[in-house]
């Protein structure tokens, strides 16, 4: 499958990935902000959050209801329906779209949940690759510390518990992670993963990140057009013609 | 009181159980002592009326019986509704969320049904799902992987009931045509009435590309409902004799 660039779409789809507890959503939410604070277009979508289909996950995982299949499939229809509704249509309309995780966390769960590799990838593949994937690498330890700090109890399927990996939560988080680490990893080179280090500061963090998105991404061309067509844009400098853009009817 | 041999119960033997694809994860095939039915078709080809006739004879022949159906899932039939309401979803987030209600029945009933020895009757399967997405234009690659969860049943019957039947069927019962069954989300002809034969002649086409794939046995629904039932029970009982 080919990135948004290489479909030929205006936007580019930032996707964050890692283990939960590796600091990812922080990490993309101060991405998001300094790239609005720049004035540009910017949409941010999270994995599992379809309001449709919210609504039959969280009872499949209330009332322990999900199998591995279901659990895939529930999620992929997450996905689809952001993905055809939002995601898209943004990139079409030349967004920067931010992603709080994304095909590539469906790739490491259900897999390490048993269901067959080929399976899982198939089903993802009408969607296209993200221009950028950063990867969260963080100890194991440093990220079930972080989940343990901001919360007082660990999820029974973020534990991996439905697995019967041990009858103790955290020994069951501990191998479920590692288990998603290890199918991160070996995907690293594969789909070209940005790899940062997370057990680093958040300003040390992100300031790689900054760095990265500038380098790779043009980012005045996602600037918001001028509210008012009618009154002149103050120029700041001359624009070169090849910059100067299409004005949208 | 002396028992006649007469009313010995037929345990039938094993199937050879294969899944078509990749299947599901942790299931021993060999522990599924039970049948699969599939019985399929369109609204209005005679389903619902067979599979009642099919509980009767097979209970009454001694074999616990369990039924399945599309968009019965504990897990998502209500969202599943609530969504087709509004028809909000597109394609392939319509085509999931069936997937995952199939999916919810498959693991949650089918499959514990057939390891307790029951006979599952199934109101439609995958074919139905599969070729109202293939209509849509969707992958038939992408289908096929996605269903390869599915496990290959015993025997599946397609009543086949032409289009002109089905709508004077549908009008008998309901009075009205059912926007999904006449394929109006598609956008094939503003007219209902059009819509609905274009849409049922491209989904019969499609069950017919289907069949050579999957081999089921087509039946001619436009017989009296006890002649398809002789010839459904005929096959059954060949099932269920290991033949």
């Amino acid at each position: 499958m080919k990135t948004f660039a290489e479909l030929g779409f205006p936007g580019r789809l930032i996707a964050v990935e890692g283990l939960d507890g590796s600091g990812k959503s922080t990490q993309i939410y101060l991405l998001k902000r300094w790239l609005e604070l720049q004035g540009l277009k910017v949409y941010f979508s999270e994995w599992n959050s379809s309001e449709l289909v919210k609504a039959a996950t969280s009872k499949g995982k209330k009332r322990e209801l999900l199998t591995p299949t279901t659990f895939s499939l529930i999620h992929a229809t997450d996905f689809a329906d952001r993905y055809e509704r939002h995601l898209v249509p943004l990139v079409r309309a030349g967004y920067l779209v931010l992603c709080d995780r994304y095909i590539f966390t469906a790739y490491a769960r259900d897999v390490v949940r048993g269901c067959p590799p080929e399976w899982v990838r198939g089903i993802y593949n009408f969607a296209a690759h993200p221009d950028l994937t950063f990867f969260f690498k963080a100890d194991l330890e440093v990220s079930l510390q972080r989940i343990l700090d901001g919360r007082p109890q660990l999820k029974y399927f973020e534990a991996g518990m439905d697995l019967r990996l041990s009858t103790d939560l955290y020994e069951s988080f501990r191998i479920f992670q590692g288990r998603m680490l290890e199918q991160y990893l070996a995907m690293s080179t594969e789909f070209n993963f940005l790899v940062i280090d997370a057990n680093q500061l958040v300003e040390t963090q992100q300031t790689t990140v900054r760095e990265l998105v500038s380098q790779r991404i043009n980012l005045p061309k996602f600037k918001h057009k001028e509210k008012l067509p009618g009154k002149a844009a103050p120029e700041s400098r001359r624009k070169t013609k090849s910059e100067v853009e299409v004005p949208v009817e | 009181m002396k028992r006649a041999s007469k009313n010995l119960i037929v345990v039938p033997p094993r199937s050879d159980r294969r899944f078509y694809g990749h299947g599901v994860p942790r299931v021993d095939l060999d522990q599924l002592a039970g049948k699969l039915i599939v019985v399929e078709g369109a609204d209005g080809s005679g389903r619902s009326t067979q599979i009642a006739m099919l509980v009767e004879w097979l209970e009454g022949t001694g074999h616990a019986t369990t039924q399945v159906g599309l968009k019965r899932s504990t897990l998502v039939s209500e969202e599943l509704d609530r969504a087709q309401e509004g028809n909000i979803l597109s394609r392939t987030t319509l085509s999931l969320f069936y997937a995952t209600d199939f999916a919810d029945q498959l693991e949650n009933i089918i499959l514990p049904a057939l390891k307790a020895g029951f006979i599952v009757l199934a109101d439609r399967y995958i074919y139905t799902l599969m070729a109202r997405d293939m209509v849509r234009g969707m992958d038939e690659a992408w289908l096929k992987n996605v269903y390869g969860i599915a496990l290959e049943p015993d025997t599946v019957f397609y009543l086949n009931v032409p289009p002109e039947e089905l709508v004077q069927r549908n009008f008998a019962k309901n009075l009205a045509l059912d926007y999904w069954e006449s394929g109006m989300d598609i956008g094939l002809s503003r007219d209902m009435f059009d819509s609905f034969m274009q849409y049922q002649r491209a989904m019969e086409k499609t069950f017919r590309h289907l069949q050579t794939i999957y081999g089921f046995t087509i039946v001619d629904g436009m017989r009296s409902a006890e002649a398809i039932n002789n010839e459904l029970r005929k096959k059954i009982s060949a099932v269920l004799a290991g033949k």
